[in-house]
């Protein structure tokens, strides 16, 4: 216990009245992040729980770990397989020469590794550059760092292109986590999800680098469209053509995100959360109902000029990022509604709109980032409507 | 009717008054506070444009356009410059009717639009749907439905507005934002999440 007696010999200097009083939140930080925070409610309500922030969003974190090793080894594998007929470029590749582990596409592990060294450096920009401006809001408004910005920082990472521009990422995570969260107050204050304003902000500011053909897998002079592009433009039905699956897209390997092109990794995340009850089932089966229910009604409307009509549910759930959004940004329970029965209406607004977005607008072909921010503004309106009709149902019983 | 119908969606989604042209930004940050004071302002904007509107594309037609009095023997005779001052003469004159209406019928709403609703008079979302409808060339058919449908959307906007801002409520914002500089952020990141639908074609 040598690590605890050094917190507590420490803890007073931090504590008011110490000498680095303003800090506190740093060692709050540091000291919360190793053990169990030793406050407690101290005014009622009170209520028993073994759930607390610091739990919740460990628990999410570990529940992107299978849609990370899955993307990391899914983004060398993409490269690697490029690079077999482009040749092999960039730093990455001479340092896995070097270091004798090869570019080959059939090894697992040059693959991951390759993953890796794309996702390393995006992933330790967003730490850095928002956990800069954490402290500092931490330091200079006196309110606690916590765990929030880890799953912040990694759903962040995960939803960027491999070859996002480093200078991007961090202004991306800088917008998301001072706008669209500290502004607010800081973790659960805001009103729309924090990583996935900081993606759209990218997305409407550098459509170039964020949007396209040849940003999914990051070889000079490779073009690959992925499956949403490719039936946007041609029907679904061309994936298959082109040598694609749906159990290739289901299994993840297509071009995409780095964390979200597995929707088989990402349910095995979806099951731990909802057995560990930290999503909500209703924003899930809502979620997925709205979408299954559009999607379907547009194939039975069916279109010849737009391919996307076509497009059946099954292939909605496993293109693009609609099962990241599902299993980790519906679910959020700050941006989300907090009635019971607005979490199906919620959930089921952002099935229909990504959907909407996908099919009939052609300017966006993935829509579950949109869709989810449009939800997130409807949300507290929902919870209004659906307490107003609460307040009416029980005045009528109750004449 | 499939082409009034895009018009419709088009108008409340796509070409939002309020989140994509920020017209009527006064009444929409000042009035968003609570969701019932909003859902009245919404309404009574939806009121005026579905009635401004048509009356100003009636008044466009049949007086002001090149030729419009052709009725009364002035084949030549062109007012379009006398536009704008009617259009805000015809808003005034329902503005005044509605405020007796509500002050009569619905003296709790009246009350807690309070000064705002004369100020429907010079709101730019109303005079800006007027002149959208002259821009466009809208027929009669089309212009009580843009009015009806960017009226509806504007509403929309300051009711998600004012749930955001009841939610805002228990957030702890700095000082320094508090307040205006607040719902201008929350606007603006409202707006992006509007941008959905911007580039939809219908």
């Amino acid at each position: 216990m040598g690590l605890r007696n050094f917190f507590d010999r420490i803890e007073p200097n931090f504590l008011k009245g110490g000498k680095w009083e303003r800090y506190f939140p740093m060692y709050e930080m540091v000291e919360s992040f190793i053990y169990t925070p030793k406050t407690v409610t101290t005014a009622a309500p009170h209520a028993r729980s073994y759930v607390d922030m610091k739990r919740i969003m460990t628990y999410v974190v570990l529940a992107t770990i299978p849609a990370i090793l899955i993307g990391l080894w899914n983004t060398g594998y993409q490269v690697n397989t490029a690079m077999e007929t482009l040749g092999a470029s960039g730093w990455r590749a001479s340092l896995l020469e070097g270091l004798g582990i090869g570019l080959n596409a059939a090894n697992p592990f040059a693959n991951f590794m390759h993953g890796l060294l794309y996702f390393l450096p995006i992933y330790i920009t967003t730490l850095v550059v928002g956990g800069i401006w954490e402290v500092l809001f931490a330091t200079v408004r006196r309110h606690e760092v916590n765990e929030g910005f880890l799953v912040t920082s990694m759903l962040f990472a995960l939803i960027m292109p491999p070859d996002a521009p480093l200078w991007q990422v961090a202004l991306g995570i800088s917008f998301g986590v001072v706008i669209g969260k500290e502004v607010f107050g800081g973790t659960g204050k805001n009103f729309l999800n924090p990583a996935l304003t900081g993606r759209a902000f990218l997305y409407f500011a550098y459509p170039a680098n964020m949007s396209g053909e040849t940003i999914w897998t990051p070889v000079d002079g490779f073009s690959g469209a992925t499956n949403l592009a490719v039936a946007a433009s041609d029907g679904y039905q061309e994936i298959i053509v082109r040598g694609g699956s749906w159990m290739d897209s289901f299994l993840g390997f297509v071009q995409g995100s780095i964390g979200e092109t597995s929707t088989l990794a990402i349910f095995i995340g979806l099951a731990f959360l909802l057995i560990t009850k930290i999503a909500n089932w209703r924003l899930v089966v809502g979620c997925l109902a709205g979408m299954i229910a559009f999607s379907s009604l547009l194939n039975f409307i069916g279109s010849d000029t737009n391919p996307m009509f076509n497009v059946p549910w099954y292939w909605h759930l496993v293109m693009g990022g609609y099962a990241f959004g599902l299993v980790f940004m519906v679910t959020e329970p700050v941006s989300a509604s907090h009635t019971n029965m607005g979490r199906f209406i919620y959930g089921a607004l952002i099935g229909f709109m990504v959907v909407m977005i996908r099919v009939i607008n052609p300017a966006f072909p993935e829509g579950m980032m949109l869709a989810i921010l449009f939800g997130n503004v409807f949300a507290p309106l929902i919870d209004h409507f659906v307490v107003q009709a609460n307040i009416r149902r029980r005045a009528r019983r109750n004449v | 009717m499939e082409g009034l119908l895009s018009l419709a969606v088009k108008a409340i989604f796509v070409e939002n008054l309020a989140l994509s042209f920020f017209l009527g930004m006064c009444t929409f940050i000042a009035v968003s506070k609570k969701i019932q004071t909003a859902i009245g302002l919404g309404v009574s904007v939806m009121v005026v444009q579905a009635i401004t509107v048509p009356a100003n594309n009636l008044i466009l037609t049949y007086l002001l356009a090149p030729g419009a009095l052709s009725w009364a023997g002035f084949p030549d005779v062109d007012l379009t410059f006398l536009g704008l001052i009617s259009y805000i003469g015809v808003i005034a004159a329902l503005v005044q009717i509605l405020e007796m209406v509500l002050d009569k019928y619905f003296p709790p709403l009246y009350n807690a639009l309070g000064v705002f609703l004369p100020l429907i008079t010079v709101n730019c979302a109303i005079l800006g749907g007027s002149l959208f409808m002259v821009e466009r060339d809208y027929n009669f058919a089309e212009a009580t439905t843009y009015g009806l449908s960017s009226g509806f959307g504007w509403a929309l906007a300051i009711t998600a507005m004012a749930g955001v801002r009841e939610k805002l409520k228990y957030s702890d914002i700095p000082d320094g934002l508090q307040g205006l500089g607040i719902t201008f952020i929350t606007a603006g990141l409202m707006a992006m999440a509007f941008m959905s639908f911007s580039g939809v074609k219908l």
